[in-house]
């Protein structure tokens, strides 16, 4: 198996007693994208300097291409590091056209050369005819892809991206994630993005790390992180749901008072404990005919879907996305049935 | 928000125990009511008081709970005391220490950034110093030409009065032509420089950092010592001594227009006497330390720059401390090479 080219092993990062990351550790292979998620302050931001190489570690080690960078009290400078970086201010260089951002890191390149992969990587991020423009004269989103261009024109061994679409539109940023995810793969560019938005690591990210609190919860896919979160954190943080009481039935049963799940998950509890069942609003269906029925407490309108607060004959709430043409009213009691093919269980918090 | 405090004390007032809070006569409710509330029933708890909200209508309750929600303890942790003098004075020495010894790292930085360059000489930014050389060199003959001038006239009329009364007119031309010429030429033209570039060197820097474009510069692997703190530190080596001849000569031409007018020492007695009366060393030694202020002025004002912590008004402060350094260092360096000269002899 080829070396991969991050390798982050135990990390630990303090300022004096102060520890921002502990023991943090995780690989990131050639070609693969990958996102580190957490809400503000889970010292995602920091993991990213470290690697970067503007933040010096106090324990573990950072490898790039299975070279050692980074370990307590020796630190490669990020110039040597063969990173890229896109910061979320965008960072370029105001007194540069476009074209000269972009060449501004191709110094020791023929003169020709440098042109030819100028105008290579305009051509890529779409910009042209922007290329004698001078930086405020672009928007924000053409902003963020010149500085995207200016950050793999030296071949970067890896990409480094610090919410690098938190400053523009709400509108704007899917379709940019997405546009960015495929200039990456196209370069076959390995890239470590970071993100407190779980729709545009989902977008971008070919694996996803959850951090809270300096520490990683769980490394995996964007579908396993939904469907198959490791602890309570990650179910709670990713998309939405709500925890149901629940009883273990048998080795692959748990019963709610909804009915009964089916599902590998339940091995790990003794039988006839209870647990917290995670439900989806996509484990809930409508179904008119159903016998089992709920109170809709309230009502979000999404479009093509409605997501519903509903009110459980036990009292305890859960969610369901309904299809935008069942439009109940608020206090309305609607059928619904369990469609759901696996279970997400934890033991109740003591 | 102004009856809060009033509201608050009358309630501090009233412990009945239990206390039963009747809150049905509330019509309205924002959020410092229910914060107000709601600390109310967080103090009866803490005092073990039985404490009982009725009344209070649906839609209040849940702004209460969502205060609740919301309520961190952080207001009950204990406000760390005020340092006492000693311990105010032991905070800013430790504070200083550490700034002196990040100036000395700074230092060492720099002076490895420039072996480096020494021995690859096509890595010099050319371009970059000679943008510095024109900036703060050329541009600002004519403040540092109109200030020494001034200082001139200011010099001569000051001693020209001494001088008259005892006859000894003639002695302006030394006085004038030997104060500028080792010490007002190049200490003018250093804190001139300080307030003039210096300051500009840490804006221009610290905003580099703000947006984090000294951290774009290392990811595409150029280092801003390089790029941006060697030709700054040798351009202002090469402008400053250039402007100090400037500052030299609009001086001793200020010292001639008053002793023209004042003493009656005419231009040409002036010019005559200069070099009888006055040695090249003179002249060299006030000039040689001009790049050693430079060196002072860029130094200090590229490593205010890189103190640039977070956002803008970070600018704003160091660059006010990066000219107070300057001059105080440039000030202090002269004086020290007054010593050093006087021990010499020379």
């Amino acid at each position: 198996m080829p070396v991969p080219i991050l390798q982050v092993r135990g990390v630990i990062q303090a300022y004096g007693e102060h520890s921002v990351i502990h023991g943090l550790s995780f690989a990131l292979a050639k070609g693969r994208i990958g996102c580190l998620l957490g809400p503000s302050g889970s010292g995602k931001t920091t993991t990213l300097r470290c690697i970067a190489g503007f933040e010096a570690i106090s324990d573990g080690e950072i490898l790039l291409s299975g070279k050692t960078v980074s370990r307590a009290g020796y630190l490669v400078p990020p110039e040597l590091r063969r990173i890229g970086m896109v910061f979320q201010d965008y960072a370029l260089f105001s007194h540069l056209t476009v074209a000269g951002n972009i060449a501004f890191g191709l110094g020791l390149m023929a003169k020709s050369e440098r042109a030819a992969r100028v105008a290579d990587l305009l051509s890529i991020v779409g910009l042209t005819d922007a290329q004698d423009k001078f930086p405020h004269q672009l928007s924000g989103g053409q902003q963020q892809r010149v500085a995207l261009a200016r950050a793999l024109a030296p071949e970067p061994e890896l990409l480094l991206l610090d919410e690098p679409f938190s400053s523009l539109d709400a509108d704007l940023r899917p379709r940019l994630s997405l546009d960015v995810r495929a200039i990456l793969k196209q370069q076959n560019a390995t890239a470590i993005l970071v993100t407190h938005d779980q729709q545009e690591a989902f977008a971008l990210a070919d694996e996803i790390g959850v951090i809270n609190d300096g520490a990683l919860m769980q490394w995996d896919t964007a579908y396993n992180l939904y469907h198959r979160p490791a602890n309570r954190f990650v179910a709670d943080f990713i998309g939405q749901g709500v925890f149901v009481n629940g009883t273990v039935l048998t080795e692959k049963q748990v019963e709610i008072e909804l009915g009964i799940l089916s599902g590998e998950a339940a091995t790990q509890y003794a039988v006839g404990s209870r647990v917290d069942v995670l439900l989806r609003p996509d484990d809930i269906v409508h179904d008119d005919a159903s016998p089992l029925q709920a109170e809709v407490l309230n009502k979000a309108f999404r479009g093509a879907e409605i997501l519903y607060t509903l009110k459980l004959p036990s009292g305890s709430t859960a969610l369901s996305l309904v299809p935008s043409h069942h439009n109940h009213a608020i206090g309305e009691k609607i059928g619904i049935r369990l469609e759901a093919d696996h279970i997400v269980a934890f033991t109740k918090p003591a | 928000m102004r009856n809060l405090a009033l509201l608050e004390t009358s309630f501090a007032a009233r412990t009945p125990r239990p206390v039963i809070l009747d809150a049905s006569g509330i019509t309205a409710l924002d959020t410092n009511g229910a914060w107000l509330l709601q600390r109310m029933l967080r103090t009866y708890a803490a005092q073990d008081v039985p404490a009982q909200l009725t009344g209070l209508r649906e839609e209040f309750r849940a702004l209460l709970e969502l205060i609740e929600a919301r309520t961190t303890t952080v207001d009950d942790a204990p406000i760390p005391k005020a340092l006492g003098m000693l311990g105010r004075l032991g905070q800013e020495t430790i504070e200083r220490l550490d700034q002196s010894l990040r100036l000395l790292t700074f230092i060492g930085e720099v002076s490895a950034a420039f072996l480096r360059t020494i021995r690859k000489p096509s890595r010099i930014r050319w371009r970059a110093l000679f943008s510095c050389v024109e900036r703060a060199g050329v541009r600002a003959i004519p403040i540092v030409a109109l200030l020494s001038f001034l200082l001139g006239i200011v010099i001569a009329y000051q001693g020209g009065l001494q001088l008259q009364s005892y006859g000894a007119n003639i002695f302006i031309v030394e006085l004038v032509t030997l104060t500028m010429f080792r010490e007002f030429g190049p200490m003018m033209t250093a804190i001139i420089i300080a307030g003039r570039t210096g300051s500009a060197y840490t804006a221009e820097i610290g905003t580099m950092k703000v947006t984090e474009e000294i951290d774009a510069l290392k990811t595409i692997g150029i280092s801003p010592f390089e790029l941006l703190v060697l030709p700054k530190i040798l351009g202002l080596m090469i402008a400053l001594p250039l402007l100090t001849l400037v500052a030299d000569a609009a001086g001793v031409l200020g010292g001639m227009v008053m002793a023209a007018t004042l003493l009656d020492v005419s231009y040409l007695d002036f010019l005559d006497r200069i070099p009888r009366e006055v040695t090249l060393r003179s002249f060299l030694l006030g000039i040689g330390k001009a790049p050693v202020f430079a060196m002072i002025v860029a130094v200090v004002g590229c490593f205010q720059g890189f103190q640039v912590m977070g956002s803008a008004d970070s600018v704003g402060r160091q660059t006010t401390v990066s000219v107070v350094q300057a001059i105080f260092l440039v000030i202090v360096t002269d004086a020290a090479f007054s010593i050093l000269y006087s021990w010499l002899g020379i």
